[in-house]
Order: C-alpha cells, then sequence, then structure tokens
C-alpha cells in the first residue's frame, strides 16, 4: 500500500525506520529536539528517542560537525543536521579536512560512517545567507559522497541508503521541497547511490538535473510536449557517485545535451558533469551541449532579482527551443 | 627577543600556583612505574634525534615536527590511561604515539612513507594512528583535534563503556574557535574527557605572550564552568599525578578538567625553523628543567636506578630504535597504483561500464 507523505516527512520516516533498527545512530543539530528541526525532520523524534539520540546542539557548527566526526571514528553512526547549507561554511575544517581523509590519511584503518543533512537553495527570499547553492564544494573533495534527491520517494530511500553507507555524506535538501507530497509505498525500500531517475522519457534531448531544479525541468518539459518537443529529464539524485552511464546513454538517444542547476555557474556543477560525460557522448552531439546554471551572484532578497539568479522554467523552456531552432535552423 | 625571554622565564616562576601544590601533593607512584617513565620519556627523545638525523639525510619529507623537551607530558598524561582509552594527537605527535603504546617499527615506517607504515605511507608524520592502541590519530591543523576528541568521548558517554578520551593542543589551538566550542560542548554535555594543553611558549614562531589575552590558558576552563589545572610540564610525575586525578574523577562523574602543562620545545617548530624569534639564553634556561636528565638524577637520589642500570636501559631503547630504522628502511613504499585506494570503504559506485 502506498501513501501520501510530505519530503518532510520522508526525511523524518527514514531517520525514523532506520534509528529503530540500529541504536549506533544518534542525531546532532541545531533546534532537532523538542521544535523537531525548523522543517519539521525530526518532528516526533525526541519524544520517541530521547535526549541522547537526538541532541540539541549549541550553535557552534565546526565543533558538533567535528563531534560527529569523533563518535562515528568509535563506533557511533550520527546523523547531522546543518539547517542551512550556508552554515555548513563554518564546518568545512572538521567536513574537508577531517571527514574526507580520516579514511585515506590513516591507511584504510579507520571509517567515518556520518551523514551530514542540509538544505540549500533559493526561491523563498531568504536573502545571500540562507539561500545558496553549494554542493559544488564537496564534489570537488575526494573521500565525500553527495546526495540531492528531488522527490519524498528518493529522499526516503537515499537516506536510508545514506545512513548505512560507512563514508562520510553530504545529504543537501532543498526549502521549496519539504512542503511537496509524493507517493512512497509502505515496504522497506532503499535507494541506491549514484543512480539516476529517468524522470521524464523523451526523444529530442536530454535535460539532466539535479533537486528541486528537477521540478522546472519537468514543467519546462510538460510545456514543450505541446509545442512538439520531446525532453527527457534525467534527475541525477546524487553528484558523487555520478551516474554516468545514464547520461550517455540518454544523450546517444537524444544527440542534445542541457544541464540545469541552481548553483552559480562558475566552475561549476554543469562543467563538473560536461567534463565527467563529454569523451564519451561528444560523437553523438548533433549542438553543443548548454549548461544552464545560476548567474553568478549571491542571491539577492528582493523577488525581481533573485527570480532573475535562479533559472526559471521559462528560461529552460527558453534555452531547449533555442538549442532546438539553432538546429533546424542549421539544417 | 629579551621580551620572549623574559616571559618564557616567567611563565615558569608562575608554575608555582597554589593550584599545581594542591594536585602534587604527594601520591605514592610505583618504582616500576617510575622506571617506565624514564624509559617512556628516552625513548620519544632518542626516537625524535633519530627522526632529526633521517630528515637531514633526506629519508624523511615534509613538516616533521619534533617533541623534545616536552617529552614528560606525553609520558605523564597518557600514563595515566588504560590501554583501550583514547587520545587525539596534534601535529607534534611521535611522542603522544609512543607514551600510549605504538610500536616504533610501524612508527619509522610511516615517516619513511612505507606500506609497513601504521598508515601504508599515506599519513606521514602529521597523521600518525593506530586504532587498536587508542590513538585516534595526530591532526595537522591546528585545533582540529579537539572536536574529534569530544566526539570520542560522546561516543564513550553514550555506549556507556567507561573510556576516557585526552586531548592534546597547544597554546596556539587555545586560540582557535574550536577550543572554546569545545570547552563549552564537554561542559554542557558532561563528558569524560580531559583537555591537556600543552603550553610550549610559542605557537609556530609568535610567542604566547603575544598572541594569548591571559598568561595561563587554564584560566580560561572556568568560563566554560571546567576546573583549570597548570602543571609543571617538565616534571613526568607531577603530569601524571595531575592527570589520574582528573581521569579518576571524571569516571567517577565529576565535571571535565583542562591541565595545562608549561613546558618548551628544545627544536624549533619545524627542523630547519632559523628560530629567529628566541634567544639561545632562553633555551639553554629550559634545558636546565630537562625532563629527562632532572628525572634520571632524582631516580638516582631514590636509589631506584643506578648509572648501571640506566646504560642497560638507554642500551637496550637504542636498540629498538635502530631496529625501527633497519625496518623501515628495509620494506618497501606501496605502489602506485594503491594511491586511490582507501579513499572510500568501496570503489564499486561509479556506474560506468
Amino acid at each position: 500500500m502506498d501513501k501520501v507523505t510530505t519530503y518532510s516527512e520522508a526525511i523524518r520516516d527514514a531517520l525514523d525506520e532506520e534509528m529503530s533498527i540500529d541504536n549506533k545512530i544518534i542525531l546532532m543539530g541545531e533546534d532537532i529536539g523538542l521544535q523537531g528541526g525548523v522543517f519539521g525532520t525530526s518532528r516526533g523524534l525526541y519524544e520517541k528517542y530521547g535526549a541522547s539520540r537526538v541532541m540539541d546542539t549549541p550553535i557552534s557548527e565546526n565543533s558538533f560537525v567535528g563531534a560527529a566526526i569523533g563518535a562515528a571514528l568509535t563506533g557511533l553512526r550520527p546523523v547531522v543536521e546543518i539547517m542551512y547549507i550556508d552554515f555548513i561554511t563554518l564546518a568545512m575544517d572538521q567536513i574537508v579536512n577531517q571527514a574526507a581523509k580520516i579514511k585515506y590519511m590513516f591507511g584504510g584503518k579507520a571509517k567515518v560512517p556520518i551523514v551530514i543533512r542540509t538544505q540549500g537553495g533559493g526561491g523563498k527570499g531568504n536573502a545571500s545567507h540562507h539561500s545558496q547553492s553549494l554542493e559544488v564544494f564537496f564534489c570537488h573533495i575526494p573521500g565525500l559522497k553527495v546526495v540531492m534527491p528531488s522527490t519524498p520517494y528518493d529522499a526516503k530511500g537515499l537516506l536510508k541508503s545514506s545512513i548505512r553507507d560507512d563514508n562520510a555524506i553530504i545529504f543537501i535538501e532543498h526549502k521549496l521541497l519539504y512542503n511537496i507530497t509524493g507517493s512512497i509505498p509502505d515496504s522497506n525500500y532503499t535507494i541506491p547511490l549514484g543512480k539516476a531517475d529517468i524522470k521524464k522519457e523523451g526523444e529530442d534531448i536530454s535535460v539532466v538535473s539535479i533537486s528541486y531544479m528537477v521540478n522546472k525541468a519537468l514543467s519546462a518539459a510538460a510545456s514543450l510536449e505541446d509545442e512538439g518537443i520531446s525532453p527527457e529529464v534525467i534527475d541525477l539524485r546524487s553528484l558523487y557517485p555520478l551516474d554516468i552511464d545514464t547520461i550517455i546513454s540518454s544523450v546517444k538517444k537524444t544527440n542534445h545535451l542541457l544541464i540545469v542547476h541552481e548553483s552559480c555557474s562558475r566552475a561549476g556543477t554543469g562543467a563538473y558533469i560536461l567534463k565527467e560525460v563529454l569523451p564519451d557522448i561528444f560523437d553523438y552531439l548533433d549542438s553543443p551541449p548548454v549548461i544552464l546554471g545560476g548567474l553568478d551572484s549571491p542571491i539577492p532578497y528582493s523577488y525581481v532579482l533573485e527570480s532573475a539568479i535562479i533559472p526559471s522554467e521559462e528560461k529552460i523552456v527558453n534555452t531547449i527551443k533555442k538549442i532546438m531552432h539553432n538546429l533546424i535552423k542549421n539544417k | 627577543m629579551d621580551n620572549n625571554k623574559t616571559t618564557a622565564n616567567n611563565k615558569v616562576n608562575k608554575q608555582k600556583s597554589s593550584k599545581e601544590k594542591k594536585d602534587s601533593k604527594s601520591e605514592k607512584i610505583p618504582d616500576n612505574l617510575k622506571l617506565l617513565f624514564l624509559e617512556k620519556m628516552y625513548t620519544i627523545r632518542k626516537f625524535e634525534e633519530k627522526v632529526k638525523e633521517l630528515f637531514s639525510l633526506g629519508l624523511i619529507r615534509g613538516s616533521t615536527h619534533v617533541y623534545i623537551g616536552e617529552e614528560a607530558v606525553a609520558v605523564g598524561a597518557c600514563s595515566a590511561l588504560a590501554s583501550d582509552d583514547y587520545i587525539v594527537s596534534t601535529h607534534r605527535g611521535h611522542g603522544h604515539c609512543i607514551a600510549k603504546g605504538a610500536e616504533l617499527r610501524p612508527m619509522m615506517a610511516e615517516l619513511l612513507g612505507k606500506e609497513t607504515g601504521c598508515c601504508k605511507g599515506k599519513g606521514g608524520s602529521m597523521h600518525i594512528a593506530d586504532f587498536d592502541k587508542g590513538i585516534l590519530g595526530a591532526v595537522g591543523i591546528v585545533g582540529a583535534g579537539l572536536p574529534i576528541a569530544v566526539g570520542a568521548a560522546l561516543s564513550s558517554k553514550y555506549l556507556n563503556n567507561g573510556k576516557i578520551t585526552i586531548s592534546f593542543f597547544g597554546d596556539g589551538a587555545s586560540n582557535q574557535g574550536t577550543f572554546h566550542e569545545c570547552l563549552n560542548l564537554a561542559s554542557i554535555w558532561k563528558l569524560p574527557i580531559i583537555f591537556v594543553c600543552e603550553n610550549n611558549c610559542y605557537a609556530i614562531t609568535v610567542p604566547a605572550s603575544y598572541s594569548t589575552s591571559c598568561t595561563n590558558i587554564a584560566d580560561r576552563a572556568p568560563g566554560y564552568n571546567i576546573e583549570g589545572i597548570i602543571t609543571d610540564g617538565s616534571d613526568v610525575e607531577k603530569v601524571y599525578i595531575a592527570v589520574k586525578k582528573a581521569v579518576d574523577n571524571v569516571k567517577n562523574g565529576s565535571r571535565t578538567v583542562l591541565i595545562e602543562a608549561k613546558t618548551y620545545r628544545y627544536e624549533g617548530h619545524w627542523i630547519g625553523d632559523p628560530q629567529v624569534y628566541r634567544s639561545k639564553e632562553e633555551i639553554d634556561y629550559w634545558k636546565t628543567k630537562d625532563p629527562i636528565n632532572n628525572y634520571k638524577k632524582k631516580l638516582i637520589n631514590e636509589k631506584i636506578i643506578t648509572e648501571n642500570s640506566y646504560t642497560l636501559m638507554t642500551d637496550k631503547v637504542d636498540k629498538l630504535i635502530e631496529d625501527a630504522v633497519e625496518f623501515a628502511k628495509n620494506s618497501k613504499f606501496l605502489s602506485a597504483d594503491k594511491a586511490l585506494d582507501d579513499i572510500y570503504t568501496s570503489n564499486d559506485f561509479m556506474f560506468r561500464s
């Protein structure tokens, strides 16, 4: 039996199910206890598991992330919440220099099974310190995995896999996704990390995206279908591991590639993805691959300005049309 | 220069605080433990002298920080721990590792970058670890070890396994945010952790008198509702007694403690440091407080050792160190095709056929 649940509830359910079967899992973060997290992702868990497993932390990001790493080194499996990804910059030493490297620099004799959950993205007027998309920082660091689900179903299955994984995982949610609903089976399912999902099949162009931008790509694709263009929308679900095969086989079918992401374009997510796939798709492309990312700017407060920075559904539609029309013209 | 000298000497005088006298009230230390103190300190000294030699020969590369002069702190502190208790070390970590029981062969092999090293040659001087001995690793970022130590203590409390964690760090780290955050975390969560600050008077080249707002790092502890204790880091028995008492207190449920050990490194911050920031007189002054020579004299006076038995001990240690060096030299480097191993727990997730 499927049930309809929000993205936020799906996260909570994943935490609850995993905590109920493994008492080495503890949660740490700001306002996650009685409050249940400012986005409700741990609602009810403090009451169910108590303060020793659902730990409110002081506002000391670097040190409580480091403490989670130390706990992971010594037998626990902490899941840490960083309230806004913007605050993760305070914990970069522990994430980049410790969590990502401990296994390697100690010759493989240690592991750091930790999940750092956070949320990012704009669209709500939270301005420059509460709206960023910083995932590419973590893609750059060997030793980390980067997971970014776009639906309640994916969020639950990927979070359960992340918690069971023995590596350090940056699990990035999006603030505009928490209230979306989706259907989730009652069964105890997981989704392997590094498997993309084709959210909409199509014939004409491969649109590769992740997190909330998948929703915009799907809306854009629906309106383009009315105009006779059939985009295939690929939700990567994780940036590392990156499902290169799914992108390649899609482009072999469509012969066009658009990568859409919310983070800044400069040295960005799109450049990273393109570098990974280009040697394998080059001969199959009928047009230059295009990256549509956020403009290279801090996120402004005003609705008008913010909307200009983050790729919109309209911009995706126009970009796809331009790619396809150029092709028609060139023919 | 003169300023620095005055500062460093002042710090010694301040060691005779009432707090210290209270801690060092006579606790009977068994003779065999005293012998062990001396042997461990001597082992660290000789190991580090050998490291300097191998560095000058080009067999050890990179940044290497030796612990000569500070041996009493590591030995006194680690001797108060059980073998499965935890320590988190620093960039100057060889002494902590030896004191906590790391074996010389894999340590030396690690410094030479060999596959028989405790980290297969991937860590080197600043990342030595031995998880079987409770050594959760040396950390190359100043102040970054404190959160990890807090986490180990959190884990011990949650698992109720009775393990204590010592977090080693220096006066320099006490100016990092993590020091302040972690004293707060340990205090509010009542964790079984002991903070051991090795105040060796300098953070790289900058004197603590310039960089640090208070004369005693221990004075920062009360702001976090933690007891701050000052001890003489040149006196292994005083360090041992202070840490032992803290371990017993923490095991009995008392609040954690910050122990500041006043100490001094005879060598530069790194091998090759021109040391423009301090005078020969200052170094010579501290050498009069040498933790090994003075302790040897003490044990001779107490008739626990003789010159003869001391020589037997040093001969034994010298041979062990030579053995470790030979082992390291004769070991192979990990082959280049293993450079990408150990980044993740498995490599089966790049879905590329």
